[in-house]
């Protein structure tokens, strides 16, 4: 990590973070390269969901710097919160999350939920769908959303094993197509290479960032 | 971004149509305070005639705020505003699409009924015309202005006292100005300048209110 690679897609620089006055991390480096899976790892609390949403521009950066050195990647957020509308359905609430930056036929939604495993589902409510379903339908924005970086915040919740395993083999897929994965989870990854970032070890022992902003 | 924007007031609308609840709420909520005026003041003509621009205003600006909370904190809970902050378009973009959508669903309904309530009131006919265009300048006034208080109390519980505290102050011109509209109407006198007043406070609210709130949005 000591050389910034030629084809790295956003890099971290020495980034900290503060929340309710306790430096949750500090000096955080690395960069995330095209084709690189970075598994985030530390204790509850250790701050994996904010630096995720740091990365993803959900919040203003207080210390260090986060820049996209080639062009402008794309990045798509998975957080804990899916971002699916209970009274549409599976297939329209793809249709506006796609939609938001670019478009997608019918034909392509279908598609994308039939690869997740929810063929017969496309016209059911999110309401009627258990939790490991809706997790589902968030993930099959991946698939239509053609973006560089995935963040994926705890994305194996509430499924079941062969969701696990289906998921671990988009991540490979992308990764071997170019794309990046920044992730956390509390569960080995069983594929290979991963990149693991544990920000246990950035957890500072006095309270506050050093450089104390603000 | 006019797309991104049809997205989002797309969106929202079907899911109006889905829990027409949403819809039908503040709308009978502005029916029963104009009902229930006559009977806590006085169901004579005159004393109603009097007092219906007031009435209707003052109802339309309660049956909005009502409905203002929900603008984004529904979106907030369930993270799909986190999605449309992440879209590459400027945050002022997605504050005026949901407004669009929220006064499509609020303001305009309110509008196409005030005829009737006027006539509950007894208002004097040639007053309606300058009631409807009064609440169509207004109204949208008021839905802007509400957002920054809806994005500023977006992650906080129970925000809804905190919300109209914030914004009350800046509907109150709004208020002055639309029932002075409508009484100087009923007495047969001019509305231009009211309405030339209406109409400023709409294009100041349309240049500032969406870049505020979403600012405020991003806190």
């Amino acid at each position: 990590m000591s050389s910034i690679p030629t084809s790295s897609l956003l890099c971290v620089n020495d980034l900290a973070c503060e929340r309710d006055s306790r430096c949750l991390f500090s000096g955080v480096n690395f960069s995330i390269a095209a084709g690189d899976l970075w598994h985030l790892k530390g204790h509850n609390g250790s701050g994996k969901t904010t630096l995720l949403r740091l990365v993803a521009g959900l919040h203003p950066i207080d210390v260090g710097t986060i820049s996209h050195p080639s062009t402008h990647a794309k990045i798509i957020y998975l957080g804990h919160k899916l971002g699916l509308k209970e009274q549409l359905s599976a297939d329209e609430n793809l249709a506006w999350l796609v939609g938001l930056e670019s478009s997608s036929t019918q034909q392509e939604r279908y598609a994308a939920l039939e690869k997740v495993g929810l063929k017969g589902y496309e016209e059911n409510t999110i309401a009627t769908l258990s939790a490991g379903q809706r997790r589902r339908v968030a993930l099959a924005r991946l698939h239509l959303c053609k973006a560089d970086i995935w963040l994926l915040d705890e994305p194996f919740t509430a499924l079941d094993q062969q969701g696990v395993e289906d998921e671990e083999s988009w991540l490979r897929q992308h990764t071997l197509s170019g794309g990046a994965v920044l992730m956390t989870s509390h569960q080995n990854l069983s594929i290979q290479p991963v990149k693991v970032l544990d920000l246990s070890h950035y957890t500072p022992a006095k309270t506050s960032c050093s450089s104390s902003a603000l | 971004m006019i797309n991104f924007m049809l997205v989002i007031i797309r969106r929202d609308l079907l899911l109006v149509a889905r829990r027409p609840a949403e819809l039908i709420n503040p709308l009978v909520f502005f029916v029963l305070v104009v009902a229930l005026f006559p009977l806590g003041v006085s169901p004579e003509a005159s004393v109603l005639s009097q007092a219906a621009a007031g009435v209707i205003w003052v109802s339309a600006m309660l049956a909005t705020l009502l409905s203002l909370e929900l603008l984004f904190k529904l979106d907030y809970d369930d993270g799909s505003l986190e999605q449309l902050l992440l879209a590459p378009y400027p945050a002022w973009s997605l504050v005026l699409a949901k407004v669009i959508a929220h006064w499509l669903v609020s303001g305009l309904p309110l509008i196409l009924l005030s005829p009737l309530i006027a006539n509950l009131l007894f208002l004097p006919t040639q007053a309606i015309p300058t009631l409807m265009l009064s609440l169509l300048l207004g109204t949208p006034t008021l839905s802007l202005f509400g957002a920054i208080g809806a994005a500023l109390v977006t992650g906080v519980r129970g925000g809804g006292i905190l919300l109209t505290l914030l914004i009350l102050p800046l509907y109150v011109p709004v208020i002055i100005f639309g029932a002075a509209a409508v009484v100087a109407a009923s007495q047969g006198m001019a509305v231009d300048g009211y309405m030339a007043l209406l109409a400023a406070m709409l294009v100041f609210a349309l240049m500032i209110t969406p870049w505020a709130a979403g600012a405020a949005l991003k806190l």
